[in-house]
């Protein structure tokens, strides 16, 4: 039996969606006969770690402090080994931008974009090189901010005169936003465990008519389906991709990769998750009920695999 | 061990009237706002603080000395007389007259709110609110699967006449509503005071359809300037009108009391309810109120809890004519707790609260107020939760991110705005519109 202290919670956006995530994963490392310290991540975060002294910190955290590598620095100056990726994964994945760069570099498709830094508008004139941009990506596009993870202030600009106001919005969660290429397709997601891609979950949105954008991150409005049921090939196609990416970025024991079927059969990736949710709706464990293997057992897989990597 | 958390398990089980849920984005942002360090105006709190401990301490010491065991047991459904004695006294301070039968003691007067929707709702009627309308009723309408036709309001209230063209537009479906949702003093949120010549209008208007009205009026008594105009109630004299007061805003939110006033065949539906709902009212909560009527000045207390918000409200207006940009417009409320802001269109005050929460500070994004997805450009302030240090620095920290916003969309549309600070609207031309166009078409026409 070790002690685990969950982080939960923090100043994120995603402070909602961590408290469920991190609440699930108590009750499973209980059920796993662990000794469990819940943690609501604040300003006394290194003396509450100090108190407790666990024997590894499960870091059940989105977005912001979480998942873009802060608290993993925090955790190694304290020598307590933590769950999932390190900290240069964390930085590079929840850096949209670097990560979409870094997929070109090798090669991994993924959707045509370009980014901007506040000061580009404000200072460099910036604005002034839109429309040969939209010219570029063509209607609609999707604007969104470089480091939010969840769909927090992702717009869908449907024509020129949407897209300021989209900017303005992105702008509000990071001080650098991108403009990206809307593939119209399906919506594909390959979660990976200890390196091993899980079964392709598709998101599919409920209900006939007119599909918004926004439709896709409400509850009730989307379905989820594992297995997805894909052509010939792109399963094996997706998990690969997805695999390569985690690999490229960085990233340790498990993460998620969101990817999109375009409407010509391509795939391309759209970004990578470090610390996907683990709440009753998330993806990976949905993915890997799929495999046969229980959220308990996922848990304890995530544990084993922090103490694999600690030094002893 | 149990494994209760996994919603999977119990999917099946949920009644439909669950699945009506309001954005998720928002949700997950309201819960950052607790955090202590967060300045909030989102909140809809009195402040409790000015209560004095004393009183309380007589009151809990009146009711162990002579009604201890009353305190501790079941009461009637519909309330304790005493407790409706002291209702009718609140009540007449506001210019009506009720009988201790003609009303049902209720938790709270979001309670009423419940309780009227479940007497009168069946899933898809139609129900009338005004549009910005209380955040709080939303949840309940949804529950109940009503359909919610908003109103526009301006600075004198509901527009009544659009609230006849939406009524004669309904009655051309074939559909009847059967309450139209209204808070004619100070409203939640928009702050707006519904004028004399409306409120006789409207219920003009419910005679002629045979309608339900509900007034809900938790604020009345907390008026800063001004001659109050007569509730709906009195001027309909308990035919078509509905009433909802509450002891939260005079006195007290964590003793749960309200009530309703109601035409007697609808009070004893509505009773009805609420046995089913929760049998009585806490005991102990009415008879705290009825020794404190006996013990203490309840007016003496709400003067004092005016003079406290009356200084938090002009140091919130002035505070906003000196950090907001000129782009935004106001309501200046002559009462109650809220101030309702309206910012050009381009900028989505749920996307902004993100930015706002960086710097500690928070507020109700515009879209709760609406079932119909509009309000995006508007936000709701409370000025009677917080110190008047705290307003100045939390409207002050709201208006640079709001100013960095205006001036940001200026540099993407080759506008450049002009940012400059500008006198606060005069109080007759602060009317609600909703929503704004001017700053979209001058970049139409400019391009």
């Amino acid at each position: 039996m070790s002690a685990v202290a969950v982080l939960k919670g923090g100043r994120s956006l995603e402070r909602q969606v961590s408290l469920r995530s991190g609440a699930r994963v108590e009750d499973a490392l209980e059920r796993l006969g662990q000794d469990v310290v819940a943690l609501d991540v604040g300003p006394d975060l290194i003396s509450q770690l100090r108190d407790a002294s666990p024997d590894v910190a499960f870091i059940a955290m989105h977005g912001r402090d979480g998942e873009d590598g802060t608290v993993q620095e925090l955790l190694e100056i304290l020598d307590i080994p933590y769950t999932g990726s390190g900290v240069v994964a964390c930085v590079r994945a929840t850096d949209k931008v670097l990560a979409k760069h870094l997929m070109i570099e090798a090669g991994i498709p993924t959707p045509e974009f370009f980014a901007f830094s506040e000061t580009a508008f404000r200072e460099l004139g910036a604005a002034d090189a839109l429309p040969a941009i939209e010219e570029r990506l063509e209607f609609p596009i999707v604007v969104k901010p470089s480091s939010q993870g969840s769909a927090l202030g992702i717009k869908f600009a449907r024509s020129a005169s949407d897209v300021p106001a989209a900017l303005v919005a992105a702008f509000s969660y990071d001080s650098r936003v991108l403009l990206e290429r809307h593939i119209d397709g399906r919506d594909l997601a390959v979660s990976i465990l200890d390196g091993e891609p899980l079964p392709v979950v598709e998101a599919v949105p409920v209900g006939d008519g007119f599909y918004d954008f926004e439709a896709r991150y409400e509850i009730g409005r989307t379905e989820f389906v594992c297995p997805a049921e894909l052509p010939d090939g792109v399963t094996e196609q997706a998990q690969e991709l997805a695999v390569r990416t985690y690999r490229l970025l960085g990233c340790s024991a498990f993460g998620r990769v969101d990817l999109m079927l375009g409407g010509d059969g391509e795939l391309t990736v759209l970004e990578a998750n470090p610390i996907p949710g683990l709440t009753e709706t998330s993806l990976l464990p949905q993915a890997a009920e799929a495999a046969g293997i229980s959220f308990d057992e996922l848990v304890g897989r995530i544990v084993e695999l922090a103490l694999e990597r600690a030094p002893a | 061990m149990s494994t209760s958390r996994d919603i999977e398990r119990y999917a099946g089980l949920f009644a439909a009237r669950t699945r009506v849920m309001k954005s998720s984005a928002m949700r997950d942002l309201m819960a950052v706002t607790a955090r202590p360090e967060v300045i909030s105006l989102a909140g809809g709190l009195p402040d409790t603080s000015t209560f004095p401990p004393d009183t309380f301490a007589a009151v809990a010491q009146r009711i162990a000395t002579e009604s201890c065991a009353k305190a501790l047991q079941y009461g009637p459904t519909e309330g304790l007389d005493e407790t409706k004695t002291c209702i009718a006294e609140v009540m007449a301070a506001e210019g009506m007259r009720v009988a201790p039968e003609d009303l049902i003691v209720t938790t709270g007067g979001q309670q009423v709110i419940d309780l009227v929707t479940k007497t009168l709702i069946d899933p898809g009627d139609v129900v009338i609110a005004e549009g910005p309308t209380y955040p709080g009723a939303v949840p309940v309408f949804s529950a109940y699967q009503a359909d919610v036709v908003q109103v526009d309001m301006d600075a004198d209230g509901m527009r009544v006449d659009l609230l006849e063209e939406t009524l004669d537009r309904l009655e051309r479906d074939g559909r009847r509503p059967k309450f139209i949702y209204t808070v004619p003093s100070f409203q939640n949120p928009a702050g707006v005071t519904m004028s004399q010549p409306r409120r006789r209008r409207l219920v003009e208007v419910a005679h002629e359809r045979e309608l339900l009205v509900l007034e809900d009026n938790p604020y009345g008594l907390l008026r800063y300037e001004g001659d109050a105009p007569p509730p709906l109630l009195s001027l309909d004299g308990g035919v078509y009108v509905m009433y909802l007061g509450t002891f939260s805003k005079i006195l007290s939110p964590g003793i749960r009391l309200g009530w309703v006033v109601a035409p007697p065949p609808v009070l004893e539906k509505i009773n009805l309810g609420k046995q089913a709902a929760d049998l009585c009212t806490s005991t102990l909560s009415q008879l705290m109120v009825q020794a404190y009527f006996e013990e203490s000045r309840w007016r003496d207390y709400v003067e004092s809890l005016t003079e406290v918000y009356r200084a938090r409200r002009d140091t919130m207006l002035d505070a906003l004519a000196d950090h907001f940009p000129r782009q935004a417009e106001w309501t200046r409320p002559a009462g109650g707790l809220f101030i309702w802001v309206t910012l050009p269109d381009f900028i989505d005050t749920t996307d902004l609260l993100a930015r706002a929460l960086r710097d500690n500070v928070a507020f109700v994004p515009g879209e709760a107020a609406f079932l119909d997805g509009r309000g995006r450009n508007a936000m709701r302030l409370n000025f009677s939760g917080s110190d008047e240090d705290a307003i100045r620095e939390g409207i002050r920290r709201i208006g640079e991110v709001v100013t960095e916003q205006v001036e940001l969309y200026g540099t993407l549309t080759g506008e450049h705005q002009a940012v400059q600070v500008e006198e606060p609207p005069a109080a007759d031309d602060n009317v609600l519109q909703l929503p704004k166009r001017s700053a979209r078409s001058r970049r139409a026409e400019g391009s």
